[in-house]
C-alpha cells in the first residue's frame, strides 16, 4: 500500500514537473513578443543607424506577419544619446516595466557594453547590430549578445592591409577617444605592423569631435603617408571635410577612413571621396536579393539603407524565425537556435553565429567610385574583393572571451 | 497641565510649529516608504540621489550665501571611487565603498575649499568651475575611469555582507536610508547655532567677521559638508546604477543642480526634493516622447519662467504664501 502510495504521489509529482516544464518552453511570456530599439536617434551616428534602424525594424517585424505563434509583437524605441548611463538605465527599465524580449540596435560601443552588463544581470537577450569595437565579443562577451553586422577586425584586416599593399606603409593614427577607437587602433596596428608597415604617430580626440583642425594638422606634420581615420559617422566626415579644407592630398598624403558608412559617403559626396577603400558587410547594390530590399527600404525612406539598418532587418528576421521554432520567447533557448540555423537572407550567406556571439559572415573590400563611374545618386562603391569569414573575422583561437574553451 | 499655563503665546506657536513639522516628516517618510509600490523603484532612486545632490548644494548656496559652479566633481568623485573599489574589491561590501568615495569627496572638498573661499561671488564660482573641469580632465584620461566609456559592472553586493541589494525594493529602501540621514545632517546643520552663523555670514559677511567669528572656518566648514553629502549621492547612485560615466563629472551637471535648487527653492528645506523630483521627471517623460530632443530646450523655458515670475521657487512661494494667509 505504502509502495503504490509512494509510487502513485512520484508519479503525479514527476507529470506535474513535466507539465510544468513544457508549459514553460511552450509559451511566449505575457503573450507578447517585445522588441526595444535603442540608438542614437539624433546625434553624431544618426544617420548610420537611428530612425532608419528602427523603420527597417518594422519592415522585419511586418514581413513576419505582426506575431509569433498568435503573440503580437510589440516594437518601441529610445535614443540613448550616445551616453552609456542613460543606455543602460533604459534597458533597465525595459526589463523592470515592459518585460523586454530583445533589445535591438545598439550603436556606440561604449553604450553597448554598458547594455551587456545589464542583459547578462537580467537573462535577456540583445542583438548588436551598429557598433564596432571588436572587444564586445572579446573581452566583453556575455552569453546574452550577439554582434551581427561586422567589427573592428574585419575593418583593419580588409581597409588597412589593402592600404599597405598599395605601397602605404607608414600610417598615423586619428583615433575616436572611447572603446570603439579603442578597439579599431589596436586592430589596425596589428595589422599594419604584421603586413610590414609602420605607425609614425596616433592621437585620440574627444567623441565627438567638431572641430579637427588642430589634429589635422598634426597628422601633416607627422610626414606619414596615410592618415588612418579610427573614429566614424559625423566625426570622420567632419575629419575627412576638414584635411580637404587642409590641401592633405594635395600634399602627398592619402586618408584612409576605416570606418565609412554610405551615409557618410553620400553626405560628403563622390567629389571628396572618389577613390577612399572601405570595407563594408553589405551593399544594397551588390546582388539582386540586395537590391530588392533595398529598393523596399527606399520607399519608405527616401535613402538607401546602410549595412547596419540591413543587418538589423536580417537579425530581426532570423531571430523571430528562430522563436517561431522553439515556441517560446526563453533567451537561451532562441539563442541557441539561431545559433544552431546558418544564416542565409539578402544580407549574409551562410553566415552563423560563434560560441562567443559573433555573427561571421563575408565582408567585402570596396573603392567608392568617382562621379564619372557613378550612374545614381546611390551607386557609389564597386566590390573590389570579398574577405571570406573565416579570414575576416579575429579567429576564435586569438580569443579571449570567457565562453570560448582555448 | 500645569506647564502648558506657563507658556507664553509665542512659545506656544513656536511649539506648534515644531508639531507641525514632525507631523510634517513623519507623513513624508510614510509616503516614502509606501513610494516603490506605486511607482518604478528605479525612478525614485534616481529623484533620491539627485536630491540629496540638490539638498548638499543647497546648503551652500541657501544658508552660506556660496554658488559653487563645479559640484558635480564631488558627484563624480564620490561614483568613480566607490564603482572603482567595489568593482576591483569583490569583497567589499557596498557600505564601505559608499563611505570610501564620501571619504573621498570631503577630501577634495577640503582641498577646492580652502582655495576657492578666499575669494566671493562670481570670482567664487569661476574657481570651483576651474578645479572642476580639472577634474573633469583628471577623469577623462585615467585609466581607472573608463573614459569615455565610463566604470561599469559595479556589483550592487550585499549590505553589511547580509542583506542583498539585488532587488530594487531592498536597494530603494538602503537609498531611502542613506537620504534621510544626508537630510537629517543637513536639517540639524541648519537648525543649530552653527546654521545661524551661516545665515549671518550669508547676510552679511563683514558684520559676522566684527562679531568676532571666523567666517573662513565656518565657510571652509560648509563647503566640506556639502561636498561630503554630494559625495554620498554620487557613490549611493553608482551602486544604484552599477555604473559611473562622465555625465555626472561634466558641467552640465553642476549647471543641473543648480538648476534643480532654484526650481525648488533656495534656502528651503524641502525645495532641492522638489526640484530634483521635478527636473528627474521631466527629463524621463521627455526622453520617452516625441519632443525628446527638446528636454534642454524645455527645461530652459521652464527656469526662465521661474525667475521671471516666482524667484524664491516652488517650495519658497508656497511657504510665502502659507506665511501671508495663515499667520
Amino acid at each position: 500500500m505504502t509502495f503504490l502510495r509512494k509510487t502513485l504521489a512520484s508519479g503525479i509529482a514527476l507529470a506535474a514537473t513535466a507539465m510544468m516544464a513544457t508549459g514553460a518552453q511552450a509559451e511566449i511570456s505575457d503573450n507578447a513578443v517585445r522588441i526595444g530599439y535603442l540608438a542614437d536617434m539624433s546625434g553624431t551616428y544618426r544617420d548610420l543607424a537611428g530612425p532608419g534602424g528602427l523603420v527597417a525594424l518594422e519592415m522585419a517585424v511586418e514581413d513576419f506577419g505582426g506575431s509569433v505563434n498568435g503573440a503580437p509583437i510589440e516594437v518601441f524605441s529610445a535614443d540613448d544619446r550616445n551616453s552609456a548611463d542613460v543606455g543602460a538605465n533604459t534597458v533597465r527599465g525595459w526589463f523592470d516595466q515592459e518585460n523586454v524580449d530583445l533589445v535591438a540596435g545598439l550603436v556606440a560601443s561604449s553604450v553597448t557594453i554598458a547594455v551587456t552588463n545589464v542583459l547578462k544581470e537580467h537573462n535577456g537577450l540583445g542583438i548588436v547590430s551598429g557598433s564596432a569595437a571588436s572587444s564586445i565579443t572579446n573581452e566583453h562577451c556575455t552569453p546574452n549578445h550577439i554582434h551581427w553586422v561586422y567589427d573592428t577586425y574585419p575593418l583593419a584586416n580588409g581597409t588597412a592591409k589593402a592600404v599597405v599593399e598599395q605601397g602605404g606603409d607608414s600610417w598615423f593614427l586619428l583615433t575616436a577617444d572611447y572603446a570603439f577607437g579603442h578597439a579599431l587602433e589596436g586592430d589596425v596596428i596589428k595589422v599594419v605592423e604584421d603586413s610590414g608597415g609602420t605607425i609614425v604617430g596616433k592621437i585620440r580626440h574627444p567623441f565627438p569631435t567638431n572641430d579637427f583642425s588642430s589634429y589635422i594638422l598634426q597628422a601633416q606634420g607627422s610626414g606619414a603617408k596615410i592618415i588612418g581615420l579610427a573614429n566614424a559617422g559625423a566625426d570622420t566626415v567632419n575629419a575627412i571635410t576638414t584635411a580637404s579644407q587642409f590641401g592633405v592630398v594635395q600634399g602627398g598624403q592619402q586618408l584612409a577612413g576605416l570606418l565609412i558608412f554610405l551615409s557618410d559617403v553620400h553626405a560628403m559626396g563622390l567629389e571628396a571621396t572618389q577613390g577612399l577603400l572601405l570595407t563594408t558587410g553589405w551593399y544594397w547594390d551588390m546582388d539582386d536579393e540586395a537590391r530588392e530590399w533595398a529598393e523596399r527600404y527606399y520607399e519608405r525612406t527616401e535613402r538607401m539603407p546602410t549595412m547596419v539598418q540591413a543587418g538589423i532587418y536580417s537579425s530581426t528576421m532570423h531571430y523571430l524565425k528562430a522563436m517561431e521554432e522553439v515556441g517560446t520567447d526563453d533567451p537561451m533557448t532562441v539563442k541557441t537556435r539561431m545559433a544552431g540555423t546558418p544564416v542565409n537572407d539578402f544580407f549574409s550567406r551562410n553566415g552563423r553565429i560563434r560560441e562567443d556571439g559573433r555573427m561571421v559572415h563575408d565582408m567585402y573590400l570596396a573603392q567608392v567610385k568617382s562621379p564619372d563611374e557613378s550612374t545614381g545618386e546611390w551607386d557609389v562603391y564597386e566590390i573590389l574583393a570579398t574577405i571570406p569569414a573565416e579570414e575576416a573575422y579575429r579567429p576564435l583561437s586569438e580569443s579571449q572571451c570567457d565562453l570560448v574553451q582555448n | 497641565m500645569a506647564t502648558t499655563q506657563t507658556l507664553t503665546p509665542a512659545m506656544e506657536r513656536q511649539r506648534n510649529a515644531r508639531l507641525r513639522r514632525g507631523l510634517l516628516y513623519l507623513v513624508l517618510i510614510a509616503i516614502g516608504l509606501a513610494a516603490p509600490f506605486v511607482a518604478y523603484p528605479v525612478f525614485l532612486m534616481k529623484v533620491l540621489c539627485f536630491a540629496l545632490f540638490a539638498c548638499a548644494f543647497n546648503l551652500l548656496l541657501g544658508y552660506a550665501g556660496l554658488l559653487s559652479f563645479g559640484h558635480a566633481a564631488f558627484l563624480a568623485t564620490g561614483g568613480y571611487v566607490t564603482g572603482y573599489l567595489l568593482a576591483s574589491y569583490p569583497g567589499l561590501t557596498p557600505e564601505l565603498g559608499i563611505l570610501a568615495g564620501t571619504l573621498a569627496a570631503v577630501v577634495l572638498g577640503t582641498l577646492f575649499g580652502a582655495l576657492a573661499i578666499r575669494r566671493q561671488g562670481i570670482y567664487f564660482a569661476m574657481v570651483t568651475l576651474a578645479l572642476a573641469q580639472l577634474v573633469f580632465f583628471v577623469f577623462v584620461q585615467s585609466p581607472f575611469t573608463g573614459g569615455e566609456d565610463g566604470l561599469h559592472g559595479v556589483p550592487r553586493g550585499e549590505l553589511f555582507g547580509l542583506i542583498s541589494l539585488r532587488s530594487n525594493l531592498a536597494m530603494y529602501y538602503f537609498v531611502f536610508a542613506v537620504f534621510l540621514i544626508g537630510f537629517a545632517i543637513i536639517q540639524r546643520t541648519v537648525h543649530s547655532p552653527y546654521g545661524q552663523v551661516l545665515k549671518a555670514i550669508r547676510e552679511n559677511e563683514p558684520r559676522a567677521v566684527s562679531l568676532g567669528y571666523n567666517v573662513d572656518a565656518y565657510k571652509l566648514l560648509a563647503f566640506v559638508l556639502s561636498a561630503g553629502l554630494a559625495g554620498l549621492a554620487g557613490s549611493t547612485k553608482t551602486v544604484v546604477f552599477q555604473l559611473a560615466s562622465l555625465t555626472d563629472a561634466h558641467w552640465h551637471m553642476s549647471g543641473e543642480v543648480i538648476l534643480m535648487t532654484l526650481l525648488g527653492g533656495v534656502g528651503t528645506l524641502f525645495g532641492p526634493l522638489v526640484g530634483a523630483g521635478l527636473v528627474v521627471s521631466l527629463q524621463t517623460q521627455l526622453a520617452q516622447s516625441p519632443l525628446g530632443n527638446w528636454v534642454s530646450v524645455i527645461l530652459g523655458l521652464i527656469f526662465v519662467l521661474c525667475v521671471l515670475s516666482f524667484r524664491s521657487g516652488i517650495v519658497g512661494e508656497i511657504a510665502k504664501s502659507v506665511r501671508k494667509n495663515f499667520k
